[in-house]
């Protein structure tokens, strides 16, 4: 994972250093990391570099790079709480990082002003947790709507686009129910069809196969496999669900306390010598990631008074 | 002693940074009108569901508040024997004070509330973040509109529960208690100002529309994102809302009436 860094525009560099060295520049780390303007070497679609963010005493990530590359399904993998889906809301551009970049096919997404990156976000797919559907319309409007809202095309050719989408993800007779008539598995299919329905370069998936039965489990798994190589797409997923996202990642990140502890293959993470990883892997209850949450001792909050929390 | 002045001064920091938000709130909606004007159907669907349906609830407390005033007003005004005034009363206490603020009031309980659950849980269930992922602008897309249809609303429904008010208030005076019913319309006709009285009541509702939308779509997009959070935004609306148009109703029938 090695990266060569270029500066691709010399006046844009000279300005950030005639910033950087004058005393009376603005101190926003943002400002500096606007001009940044380097660009990896590697193929990848979306690169982290040097990330820190904080919810309010809460490091959240601490100083992280990641790369993740065109065409590949990249997961990123770790215990609840440690800022999965935070990272595909920086990624998306809905949070702003304290430190570091964040850049999506060459653009810096939180230099963006709102309109480029609602034009970067045409091209970017996301699967949130809860599908998100709309529920005031159909399965066929839900699908259609990013259409609708984006393109100008006439209503019989959004009806071919949708009815097209909707069976790449097998539901095209349940186009006329409303969400709540939905299963989980279902819902998260519809919100899938949505998410192509722009042909996206990348989909970012938050915990697709959480509370799925095993049947639904295996659809989606097939589901995001199969897109991602017919569609020629670059999949960013977040989960905890070690055996499906194992089968059909590329390349995995394991992050617990704002670090990554464990990157490489599904392989080389099962093989991985590191305790955290393990413990993530094979599910211990116990070990660098505690069972307990901090407290004081046991014996004496059994002898305490028993003073109310 | 100190922990009241910390816990005063906190509270008064944390309502002035949601008085900034809903500020920021409310600039992003008006900028955001421009680009409901091309999209007619989507204001005409808010029209529907925070106007039509709040016409039901509107039309029957106008004519029982009408009712009211027409039999209170009768009873007052008859021990002066200036019973055939009573046209004048109901209308101008219709037009001027209880139809914008009773209709106002009533609109906020109604579509108020209603607009601060919907956008709240659409906050809950990720829909609102799922847009702003799919490059639509939830502001222009869903928040606009519906502030757009609260405003033109307001006025619509406060005529209505004036004019039903005033249908109400013949009914019982003339049908009931016997004043001449040519008295009870032409004492008004003469009585009631065009500018003066409708005018100015039309601006009060406006004004209660513009508040009472406000208030019910930034505290349901500022809501905690959890069932709990969604019921205390929409307690607040309604709360926020009835001390907000009884408040401007006394400024604002201070600036306009002050002369008469």
């Amino acid at each position: 994972m090695k990266t060569l860094v270029i500066n691709d525009d010399n006046s844009l560099t000279k300005l950030g250093v005639v910033i950087q060295n004058t005393p009376l520049s603005l101190p926003s780390t943002r400002v500096n990391s606007c001009m940044d303007k380097s660009v990896s070497l590697q193929d990848s679609l979306v690169s982290v570099k040097n990330l820190s963010f904080a919810r309010g005493d809460k490091k959240i990530f601490d100083d992280i790079s990641m790369e993740f590359e065109r065409g590949k399904i990249t997961a990123i993998m770790g215990p609840s709480g440690t800022g999965k889906t935070t990272m595909l809301k920086l990624i998306g551009g809905q949070l702003f990082p304290d430190h570091g970049t964040i850049q999506v096919d060459g653009q810096n997404v939180h230099c963006l002003r709102k309109n480029e990156l609602y034009t970067l976000r045409k091209r970017m797919g996301m699967l949130f947790q809860s599908g998100a559907l709309l529920t005031d319309m159909n399965v066929y409007d839900n699908v259609a709507f990013p259409l609708r809202e984006h393109t100008h095309l006439p209503e019989p050719m959004i009806r071919t686009l949708v009815l097209m989408k909707l069976q790449a993800v097998g539901l095209r007779g349940a186009s006329s129910l409303m969400p709540n008539e939905l299963s989980g598995g279902m819902a998260r299919r519809v919100a899938l069809a949505r998410a192509i329905a722009l042909d996206p370069m990348m989909i970012m998936y938050d915990e697709p196969f959480t509370g799925q039965d095993p049947i639904s489990k295996g659809a989606l798994v097939h589901l995001i496999k199969s897109l991602n190589n017919t569609l020629g797409l670059t999949s960013i997923m977040v989960s905890h669900d070690v055996q499906e996202t194992a089968a059909i990642a590329d390349y995995i990140y394991v992050i617990s306390s704002g670090k990554i502890v464990g990157q490489g293959t599904p392989q080389q993470i099962k093989d991985s010598s590191s305790e955290w990883v393990q413990q993530f892997m094979t599910g211990a209850a116990d070990g660098p990631v505690h069972f307990h949450y901090p407290a004081k001792d046991y014996i004496d909050d059994l002898l305490s008074s028993g003073k109310r929390y | 002693m100190i922990e009241l002045l910390q816990f005063l001064g906190k509270a008064t920091r944390k309502s002035f940074k949601k008085l900034g938000r809903a500020t920021f709130f409310l600039l992003e909606i008006i900028s955001g009108i421009a680009s409901v004007i091309p999209r007619p159907r989507l204001l005409l669907k808010q029209l529907y569901s925070v106007g039509v349906l709040s016409f039901l609830i509107i039309v029957i407390s106008g004519i029982f508040v009408g009712m009211v005033l027409g039999l209170q007003g009768y009873y007052t005004l008859s021990d002066f024997g200036a019973e055939e005034t009573l046209g004048v009363m109901v209308a101008a206490s219709l037009v001027r004070e209880l139809g914008p603020v009773v209709s106002a009031l009533l609109f906020a309980g109604r579509a108020g509330s209603a607009l601060t659950a919907e956008i709240g849980l659409m906050k809950a269930t990720e829909q609102l973040s799922g847009m702003e992922m799919m490059a639509v602008d939830p502001i222009k897309r869903i928040i606009s509109p519906r502030f757009l249809a609260g405003l033109i609303s307001m006025p619509i429904l406060s005529a209505l529960f004036s004019a039903v008010g005033i249908i109400g208030g013949q009914l019982v005076g003339s049908g009931l208690l016997g004043v001449d019913e040519g008295a009870y319309w032409s004492q008004m006709q003469a009585n009631i100002d065009f500018e003066g009285d409708i005018i100015n009541g039309i601006l009060k509702s406006l004004v209660f529309g513009f508040v009472a939308s406000w208030i019910a779509l930034f505290e349901g997009y500022d809501a905690i994102p959890t069932s709990e959070g969604v019921s205390r935004a929409t307690t607040r609306t309604v709360v926020n809302s009835a001390f907000s148009i009884l408040g401007l109703d006394f400024l604002l029938t201070a600036l306009m009436f002050g002369d008469n």
